[in-house]
C-alpha cells in the first residue's frame, strides 16, 4: 500500500455536468489517494451516478477536468478503463447470455492483446495468452467466491452473485481505482457484510476504491473518507465521524424542521400541492435515464 | 392410471403395443397399391414393392416401430430414447400420419377424386392413425438421460461416421427429389422425425459425442459433404447443391455480423456482388474493360479485398452510431450498389460493369491443369462442371467455417458478443466498440466477397439483378438474414441449415412461387413466436428465450462446440 499522499491517484476538479437546464453535478472537487477507500453519499438524485459517469468517460463533463495519476483522462470509456479505472453499475449490466467466466474474460479485454489474425492462425502465442487469461479470470472468480459458477450463464445467477460478478469483471482490467455504484443494493445483511470484507480485500490488493452507497453503516465501517453530494454540490467531506455528526448532512437526508409555525406552513404547502394536482399542473419531474450514453 | 388428466385408463403397456402394431401396419401398408394409375408420380401401383412417397411412409413407420419397441423395453433398442419415449413416439407417429395422409389427399386431388384410391390407400390412412392414437394415450415418461456407458473412442468415432453417413443420405434424398409432392412429404417426414429424435434425447447424445471428438466430427462433416457429387449421376442436382453452398457460406459470413456482433445488415448481398464483380472483371471476360486474366487465387484476393474495402468505407461512418442507423444505411447501400452497377454501362456512366447485361462469358477456371468446365472421371464416377465447382466451393465453405469458429472462440469473438449483449457495458470494460464493430463488419464483407468470386465463375455471368434486397432466387439480403435467423444466430450449423431450407423449398415447390414471400413472412412470424432462437440454438441463446422451461444448466464440456450440429447441414 502506498502512503504517498502527495500524489493523488484521482483528482477531479470543478466538474460540472448539465443536461439542458438541469445541472446534475455542480463544481465538484474530489481526490482519491492510493490505497484509500472513499465513500460518496447523498440523497436520491443527488448526482452521484452522474459524477461517476463523468469520471469514466460515459459522459463528457460540461466543464472541469479529471486526472488519473497526473494525466488528464481521455473522454472515452474504453480509454479510461485502459488507463486503470474500472467500474460497476448501479443497475447491473452484465452480459446476460455469456457465462460467468466469459464475463470476466471480457473484463480483461484491455489487458490482453491477441487480435483477429492471431485468433485465426492459433499459433502457440495465442494458446498461451488464452490460457493465461483464463487462469487469471479463474483466480478472480476464486477471489470473489464465484469459481463454482464459472460455467453458468450470468443471467441465471442470484442477485447478490451478479453484483459480485460485476466486481470480478471490473477487477479483470487490473485497475488502480475501482468505482462501485451501490454494490450492496438489494443484498441481505449477511451479503452486505461479505461485500464489506470483499472491498477490504480489494484494497489490500493495492486498489483504491470509490464507493457510492445508501447503506450508512456499510459506508461508515468501510471508508477512510466520505464525501456528501446534495443536489449536485459537494456539501461536506471528511472522516466518517465528522460527516456523521454534521448537521447539514442530517438536514439533507431528513429535511430541516420549519421555523416559526411549522404546522400552518406545512398545511398550506400540502394544500397548494393538492390544488396543483387537481388542476392537472404537472409537478416538476425529470426522467432518469441513467447511463444511456449520448 | 392417468386419472388426473381424464384420459381413458388404458395401461401404458397396452398403449405401447397398440402403437407398435399400428406402426408395423403402417409400414406394411406401403407394400399395397395405393392407386391404380401411374399418372400420379412415383408409381404407387405396385404390390409388394413401395415406391415414391410410400418409401417415406415406410421409413417413418419403421422408425415409430423401433421407438415403440424401445418403449416396450426391447433389449438393444433402448439407446434410441435416452430421454424418454412418449414425446418422441407422438412426433414420430405424427410424421407417419402426416406423410401418409398428405399422400392420400394429394393422390385424390391430383387425379380428381377419391375413386382413384385403391383399398391400400385406405388401409394406410387408417393404419397410420393407430400409432398416433396409441402414443397420445401414453403417460409422459420424459426423464433425465442416464449416464452413458463408456464406449471406447473407436466405437464413438464409428457412430459419428455412421451418423454423418445417414445425414448425407437424408440430405441427398432431399436434393434429389424429383417432384414437389415428394419434397413436401420429405419435409413432413424429416421435420417431424428430427423433432422426435431430438425429444428422445438421441440428438443430444450425438451432440455430446461430436463435442468430444471435434476433429473427427468436422472431418466427417466435410467428407460427407464432399461425397455428395459422387452420389449423383447428372449435373442436375449438383448445380442446386453448388448454389446452396454459395448461399450457405454467405449466410455464415452474415452470421459474424448479425449473430456475433449484433449489427443488423440489410444490404449484405452487395458485398457478395462486389466480390463477384471484382473477380469477374479481372478473370478474362471479353466484356470486361480490363484486359487481364489473373490466376484464380489472385482473383479471389481481388474480390475479397474489394469487398473488405467497401465494408470499411460503409462501416466507418455508420458504425459510430447506435441503433437502427446501420440497418437503414446498409439497406441503402445495397440498393446503391445494384443501381450503380446497373448504370455503369457506358451510356449513363463509365463503361465498367456492362450495365444490365452484366459481365458475361466468364471463362471457366483451370487450376493446376484441372479444367472446371469439363467433366472428369474420378473412380468411375463422372464429375460434371457443377460438381467441380461444388467441390471448390466446399473448400471456401470450410475456410469460412474455420474463420467463424476461431474468431468466435477468442478474445475478439467474446468482445463482439459483449457488444451485442450490452454496448455500454462493453465500452466500460475497455472495448473499443467502434473498432470491433468495424472489424466484424469488414470480416463479414470479406467473407461474402470470397464467396462471390466463386459465384461469378459458377454462374458464368454476373448481372445486377442477382443482388436484390428481396427477390425470388436466393441469395438476396432478405433471404440471407432469414437464413441466419431461421437457422439460429451465432451458430455454424444454423445458417447452413437455414440456407439449405430456404434454397430448396422455393426450388422444389414451384407452385408456391407466387406466394413465396407471403409464406416466408408467415413462417418467420411463427418461428419468432414458437422458437425465437432458431432451429439450432446457440448455447448462449438457448436460455434467453425459454426461461420458464430451462433450469440453469452447467454445460458438461468446457469448450463450446458450435460445429457439433453439422450433422443436420453437412451438405
Ligand atoms: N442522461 C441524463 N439526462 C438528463 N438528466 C439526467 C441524466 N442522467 C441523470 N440525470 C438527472 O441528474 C440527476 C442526478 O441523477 P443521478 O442518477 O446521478 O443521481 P444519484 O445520486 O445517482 O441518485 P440515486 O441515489 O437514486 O442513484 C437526476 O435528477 C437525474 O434525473
Ligand atoms: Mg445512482
Amino acid at each position: 500500500m502506498s502512503t504517498d499522499t502527495t500524489a493523488p491517484l484521482l483528482h477531479a476538479s470543478g466538474v460540472i455536468m448539465r443536461f439542458g437546464g438541469l445541472t446534475a453535478v455542480r463544481n465538484v472537487e474530489l481526490t482519491v489517494n492510493p490505497g484509500e477507500i472513499v465513500g460518496l453519499i447523498g440523497p436520491n438524485g443527488a448526482g452521484k451516478t452522474t459524477f461517476f459517469n463523468c469520471l469514466t468517460g460515459l459522459y463528457v463533463p460540461t466543464e472541469g477536468s479529471v486526472t488519473y495519476r497526473g494525466k488528464v483522462l481521455p473522454p472515452k470509456p474504453h480509454l479510461v478503463t485502459a488507463a486503470g479505472i474500472a467500474r460497476t453499475f448501479q443497475n447491473i449490466r452484465l452480459f446476460p447470455n455469456m457465462t460467468v467466466l466469459e464475463n470476466v474474460l471480457v473484463g480483461g479485454h484491455t489487458r490482453t492483446k491477441e487480435g483477429l489474425f492471431s485468433a485465426l492462425l492459433r499459433g502457440p502465442g495465442f494458446k498461451r495468452a488464452e490460457k493465461a487469461a483464463r487462469d487469471k479470470a479463474m483466480e478472480l472468480l476464486e477471489f470473489t467466491g464465484l469459481a463454482h459458477k464459472a460455467d453458468h450463464l450470468s443471467r441465471n445467477l442470484p442477485y447478490g452473485e451478479q453484483r459480485k460478478l460485476e466486481i470480478a469483471r471490473a477487477l479483470a482490467s487490473d485497475p488502480g481505482l475501482l468505482l462501485l455504484d451501490e454494490p450492496t443494493a438489494g443484498m441481505n445483511p449477511q451479503e452486505t457484510r461479505a461485500t464489506e470484507e470483499l472491498v477490504f480485500a480489494i484494497r489490500d490488493r493495492g486498489i483504491a476504491v470509490l464507493v457510492i452507497e445508501h447503506d450508512m453503516r456499510f459506508i461508515f465501517n468501510l471508508c477512510d473518507r466520505v464525501a456528501v453530494l446534495v443536489q449536485g454540490e459537494k456539501l461536506v467531506e471528511g472522516t466518517p465521524d465528522t460527516v456523521q455528526s454534521d448537521e447539514r448532512v442530517i438536514a439533507a437526508y431528513i429535511g430541516t424542521p420549519m421555523e416559526d409555525d411549522p404546522g400552518q406552513a406545512e398545511a398550506a404547502e400540502v394544500e397548494a400541492a393538492e390544488a396543483a394536482t387537481r388542476t392537472g399542473t404537472p409537478a416538476a419531474g425529470t426522467t432518469t435515464d441513467e447511463e444511456e450514453q449520448r | 392410471m392417468n386419472t388426473t388428466t381424464g384420459r381413458p385408463a388404458v395401461p401404458a403397456g397396452t398403449a405401447r403395443v397398440i402403437t407398435a402394431a399400428g406402426a408395423l401396419a403402417t409400414a406394411g401398408s406401403t407394400l399395397l397399391a395405393w392407386t391404380y394409375t401411374s399418372a400420379y408420380p412415383g408409381n404407387l401401383t405396385v404390390y409388394g414393392y413401395p415406391g415414391g412417397l410410400q418409401l417415406l411412409t415406410l421409413a417413418s413407420g419403421l422408425i415409430t416401430l423401433a421407438l415403440a419397441l424401445a418403449a416396450l423395453g426391447v433389449k438393444g433398442l433402448r439407446w434410441l430414447a435416452p430421454a424418454g419415449t412418449t414425446k418422441a413416439l407422438r412426433l414420430s407417429a405424427l410424421a407417419g400420419l402426416g406423410t401418409t395422409w398428405f399422400t392420400v389427399v394429394s393422390i385424390a386431388a391430383t387425379l380428381g377424386g377419391l375413386v382413384h384410391l385403391e383399398p391400400g390407400a385406405w388401409v394406410a390412412a387408417a393404419a397410420s392413425a393407430v400409432p398416433v392414437a396409441g402414443a397420445f394415450l401414453l403417460p409422459d415418461d420424459t426423464r433425465a438421460p442416464a449416464a452413458t456407458r463408456e464406449l471406447g473412442s473407436w466405437a464413438e468415432i464409428l457412430i459419428i461416421v455412421a451418423a454423418f453417413g445417414a445425414g448425407l443420405y437424408v440430405i441427398t434424398y432431399g436434393i434429389d427429389t424429383e417432384y414437389g409432392e415428394l419434397f413436401t412429404g420429405y419435409l413432413i417426414t424429416v421435420g417431424l422425425t428430427a423433432a422426435a429424435l431430438s425429444k428422445s434425447g438421441l440428438i443430444a447424445r450425438l451432440n455430446a459425442l461430436t463435442a468430444k471428438h471435434r476433429t473427427v466430427t468436422v472431418g466427417a462433416a466435410f467428407a460427407a459433404a464432399a461425397a455428395f457429387p459422387f452420389t449423383q449421376t447428372s449435373d442436375q442436382y449438383t448445380s442446386v447443391a453448388a448454389n446452396i453452398l454459395i448461399f450457405a457460406t454467405v449466410a455464415l459470413g452474415l452470421n459474424v455480423v448479425v449473430g456475433l456482433a449484433g449489427l443488423l445488415d440489410l444490404g449484405y448481398v452487395a458485398f457478395l456482388g462486389v466480390g463477384a464483380y471484382a473477380a469477374a472483371l479481372v478473370s478474362g471476360s471479353p466484356a470486361s474493360p480490363f484486359d487481364v486474366h489473373l490466376p484464380f487465387w489472385a482473383a479471389v484476393l481481388v474480390g475479397a479485398t474489394a469487398s473488405l474495402v467497401f465494408g470499411v468505407v460503409i462501416g466507418a461512418p455508420t458504425l459510430r452510431l447506435r441503433g437502427d442507423y446501420l440497418a437503414i444505411v446498409t439497406l441503402g447501400f445495397g440498393e446503391i450498389f445494384r443501381i450503380a452497377v446497373n448504370n455503369m454501362d457506358g451510356s449513363s456512366g463509365p463503361n465498367i460493369t456492362g450495365g444490365p447485361n452484366g459481365v458475361p462469358n466468364i471463362p471457366d477456371l483451370v487450376i493446376l491443369g484441372y479444367d472446371f468446365g469439363q467433366p472428369h472421371d474420378i473412380g468411375g464416377i463422372t464429375l460434371g462442371r457443377f460438381a467441380n465447382y461444388y467441390l471448390l466451393m466446399l473448400v471456401f465453405t470450410a475456410v469460412v467455417v474455420l474463420v467463424f469458429a476461431r474468431a468466435n472462440n477468442s478474445r475478439i469473438g467474446r468482445a463482439w458478443v459483449a457488444i451485442r449483449e450490452d454496448e455500454t457495458a462493453a465500452t466500460a470494460m475497455g472495448i473499443n466498440t467502434f473498432r470491433l464493430k468495424l472489424m466484424a463488419f469488414a470480416l463479414g464483407a470479406a467473407l461474402a466477397g470470397l464467396a462471390g468470386t466463386v459465384q461469378a465463375h459458377v454462374s458464368y455471368t454476373v448481372v445486377p439483378e442477382q443482388y436484390l434486397f428481396a427477390g425470388p432466387v436466393p441469395p438476396n439480403s432478405a433471404f440471407l438474414l432469414a437464413a441466419v435467423i431461421l437457422g439460429g444466430m451465432g451458430t455454424i450449423s444454423g445458417p447452413l441449415l437455414g440456407a439449405s431450407l430456404l434454397y430448396l423449398i422455393p426450388a422444389k415447390l414451384q407452385f408456391m412461387q407466387d406466394y413465396q414471400l407471403l409464406l416466408f413472412g408467415l413462417a418467420l412470424v411463427l418461428l419468432m413466436r414458437f422458437r425465437p432462437e432458431g432451429l439450432i440454438a446457440d448455447r448462449r441463446k438457448q436460455l434467453e428465450f425459454h426461461e420458464d422451461t430451462a433450469p440453469p444448466t452447467v454445460p458438461d464440456q468446457k469448450t463450446p462446440d458450435e460445429t457439433a450440429g453439422l450433422t443436420k447441414a453437412g451438405a
